[in-house]
């Protein structure tokens, strides 16, 4: 004890609290554990920068010093020539050259307001059935949409399309009338009668007599042949996408249906589709069609091929919603059951809307699957976007252009499918109900 | 569209109730009713046929469809093109997807007897050569063993290519590749060593390289490619009437009928055969159920042989082609069309 003051030195206040040293914060920290963490990962790290800088080094010069404004490849290279002394650089003009053509393909230029309307009424149409803030009204028009979307692009009087859209008017308001006295399946059945009824017997000579009494609403007929480009793509898409859902679930319940004739039936049609390649499907539609139709019938292009895309992936969507249905617990069946819902009080308000909540990855993944596969109608000689890349180099001006024209392409469909992509995404975590 | 669903739908009710209808086989009442031909293309060979800007199609082969549109119609423009690739052409032919193919199509035996295809006449003669880059330093195509090379999936030279160089007895090995366009993109980034199609698709190539230079074309030409167009068998009529469109065609630039004094000689003139080639005497339209001003509705609408090729494919064009095989038979080289009598 007695040698306690004879220490020379003792501490009588703290030390002021000294910053972390700069080797253990913020960002050298983050490099030194992430980047640095070792003579290996040091190595690694540095091999990769040097590899990053070479990709870049060679590929933003080429994009950003590309030349935005020529007539030809020719021009392109003349105009390169004089800046750099080289070619070495992109040649953008061909996408402000050709940039409708990419778009509309081949649509008559004073009508492209109408593929813009029906592009923005599209997004309009979609907007309450994506996010549920949007006020409910607004569905009526994605209702209309379809119609309105066949009359502006494809053009000619307003009475064709008024007369399908009455057909399922007329089936919706036969379906209500025949559903107060029994059976699901009875009003079903009643519906599909009576608007084939109308669509095939009665609707046809109304709208011949009124095309020629009163022309409303006419527009510049345009042939399918001449659309194209982007465009294409969104109508096959976006119809595709809206057909192969309902479709899908349908084709889905039927293959868990107790009823023989029923189930054999969705199966037979799942597996057949599923076994034959799309680009199959599109020859038959494209060029063996004929086969089965008489002399001097035509039956449109586009048509055929939205059919044929929306049956594909219908089959894909229905396998995709039975492993949402067998991943329900039998429980939520039962449970249904015993709250004396029947079966499609029960589908509707228990059944579908997990299952549906279960498959939302897999049911993005069909749909921008199948936005993909639309580029597969280049073969059948529909002129998308890769199609036109085809065309236009085959074009003198524009011959031997290749990585322009593609990167173009690639971005404007990595876009899309992205947003789809985030979309579902977003939708998952909204609708996620369980405690994590 | 709303009438053709409609006429689909009626269409497909129809079959299944087992109504079958009239077979009305007849390809130009078929044309006349529907007041349109639908010819199948090229979807891309500059020169041949490819969509402009606008998206109308233009090109040597396109003159063709749009001569018998002319003739059939007394329109050139009433066409409906369907851009067919090589592999399904025959088949979009034959299940009456077009009426007439003129589609850079080589007439072979298999394809006019097996396939059941009617070729009426050629249009151009071709041959198949290679292309290879200067530092190859290869000088014919018999120093190609070993190569590998660029080729056009279903067509004649593919086939033709694995002949010459069995024959020979070399190895090469094949790249499959879809298009023209998608060829000349390979050759380029150097994923083969050779790029073999018909001569004139590579004299247009070449023009279009950034270095023409840097690549020479082989004297070899290996094979006879006669391309014409060509309709289904079955229909002579029809077949008759693409034939004589292009003969008409052919004709008219050996009598020195042009776009341009077609309607004054067609007041008459001293020579019989052109009088009766643009339907001043004689009857030769109505032989082939036509109008008697069928040719000189070509002619006024569309131009002569030479006309078109000078246009289209000449020597003053990107293309640039001289006139070769496909001179007239009054100037060495092979295109001669039978006497309009």
């Amino acid at each position: 004890m007695s040698n306690t003051n004879s220490l020379s030195y003792v501490r009588k206040e703290m030390l002021e609290q000294q910053p972390a040293p700069r080797s253990q914060v913020g960002f050298t920290r983050w490099m030194r554990e992430n980047l640095f963490s070792g003579w290996f990962n040091s190595i690694l790290t540095i091999v990769s920068i040097f590899v990053i800088y070479k990709i870049l080094a060679g590929t933003l010069p080429w994009l950003f010093g590309g030349v935005w404004d020529a007539t030809s490849l020719e021009q392109c290279r003349t105009i390169l020539n004089e800046r750099f002394g080289n070619t070495h650089y992109a040649c953008w003009a061909v996408l402000t050259e050709r940039w409708n053509q990419l778009l509309y393909g081949f649509y008559p230029e004073t009508e492209y307001w109408r593929a813009n309307l029906a592009f923005f009424l599209m997004l309009a149409a979609l907007a309450p059935v994506l996010f549920d803030k949007v006020p409910r009204k607004m569905l009526y028009l994605t209702m209309a949409f379809p119609f309105l979307l066949v009359w502006l692009v494809w053009g000619g009087a307003i009475w064709g399309v008024t007369s399908v859209a009455v057909g399922f008017v007329l089936g919706g308001v036969a379906f209500k009338l025949v559903d107060r006295f029994g059976s699901m399946a009875l009003s079903a059945i009643a519906a599909v009668a009576v608007a084939v009824v109308w669509w095939l017997l009665i609707g046809p000579s109304v709208v011949e007599g009124l095309n020629s009494t009163l022309p409303l609403g006419h527009l510049e007929e345009v042939q399918s042949r001449d659309l194209g480009g982007f465009m294409i793509c969104v109508i096959i898409g976006i119809s595709g996408i809206a057909l192969s859902l309902p479709i899908g679930i349908v084709l889905a319940l039927g293959r868990q249906s107790d009823l023989f004739i029923v189930k054999t039936i969705c199966v037979g049609f799942i597996e057949f589709i599923r076994g034959v390649p799309l680009i199959t499907l599109l020859f038959t539609a494209s060029l063996l069609l004929n086969y089965f139709l008489p002399p001097g019938t035509t039956f449109d292009l586009t048509l055929r091929v939205i059919i044929m895309v929306t049956l594909f992936s219908s089959a894909y969507m229905a396998e995709v919603i039975r492993g949402g249905l067998a991943a329900l617990p039998k429980g939520q069946y039962e449970a249904a059951d015993a709250l004396g819902l029947d079966y499609w009080k029960a589908q509707r308000l228990i059944i579908m809307p997990q299952a549906l909540k279960i498959s939302i990855p897999g049911i993005v993944n069909t749909f921008i699957g199948l936005f993909k596969d639309t580029t597969l109608v280049m073969f059948i000689g529909i002129y998308d976007m890769l199609g036109l890349s085809n065309a236009i180099r085959a074009n003198a001006a524009w011959n031997g252009i290749y990585w322009e024209l593609f990167i173009f392409i690639g971005l404007v469909f990595w876009i899309c499918c992205f947003a789809m992509s985030q979309y579902s995404q977003w939708l998952e975590r909204k609708l996620r109900t369980d405690h994590r | 569209m709303k009438k053709s669903v409609f006429l689909g739908a009626l269409t497909l009710a129809g079959l299944a109730a087992g109504t079958a209808m009239a077979q009305d086989s007849s390809t130009l009442a078929a044309v006349k009713e529907r007041g349109v031909l639908k010819c199948g293309v090229n979807p891309g060979t500059p020169g041949f046929a490819a969509p402009d800007a606008n998206g109308n199609f233009v090109g040597f082969d396109v003159d063709v469809c749009r001569a018998v549109a002319a003739a059939v119609l007394g329109d050139s423009e009433a066409v409906e093109y369907t851009p067919l690739t090589s592999a399904v052409r025959f088949t979009a032919l034959a299940s009456g997807e077009v009426d007439m193919l003129a589609r850079n199509t080589t007439w072979t035996f298999s394809r006019d007897v097996d396939l059941k295809n009617t070729f009426v006449g050629v249009n151009y003669y071709d041959g198949q050569g290679f292309m290879v880059p200067k530092d190859l330093g290869v000088s014919s195509a018999k120093e190609l063993g070993g190569a590998t090379v660029c080729i056009e999936t279903g067509t004649t030279t593919e086939l033709n290519l694995a002949d010459y160089f069995r024959v020979n007895n070399m190895d090469y090995e094949p790249v499959p590749v879809e298009s023209f366009t998608e060829a000349q993109t390979q050759f380029l980034a150097g994923a083969c060593d050779v790029y073999t199609t018909d001569a004139s698709a590579l004299a247009a190539s070449r023009a279009s390289f950034e270095n023409p230079e840097g690549y020479v074309v082989l004297p070899e030409i290996i094979s006879k490619e006669p391309l014409g167009p060509l309709v289904r068998h079955g229909d002579d009529n029809w077949g008759d009437i693409v034939r004589w469109s292009l003969n008409a065609m052919i004709a008219a630039e050996e009598y020195g009928v042009t776009s341009a004094n077609a309607s004054e000689l067609a007041n008459g003139t001293e020579n019989p055969e052109i009088n009766r080639l643009l339907g001043v005497e004689g009857e030769l339209g109505a032989m082939l159920g036509l109008d008697n001003a069928w040719a000189l509705n070509i002619l006024t609408q569309v131009g002569n042989y030479g006309e078109s090729f000078e246009k289209n494919i000449g020597e003053n064009t990107p293309v640039g082609l001289a006139r070769g095989l496909n001179a007239q038979w009054t100037e060495g080289g092979l295109i001669y069309s039978p006497p309009f009598r």
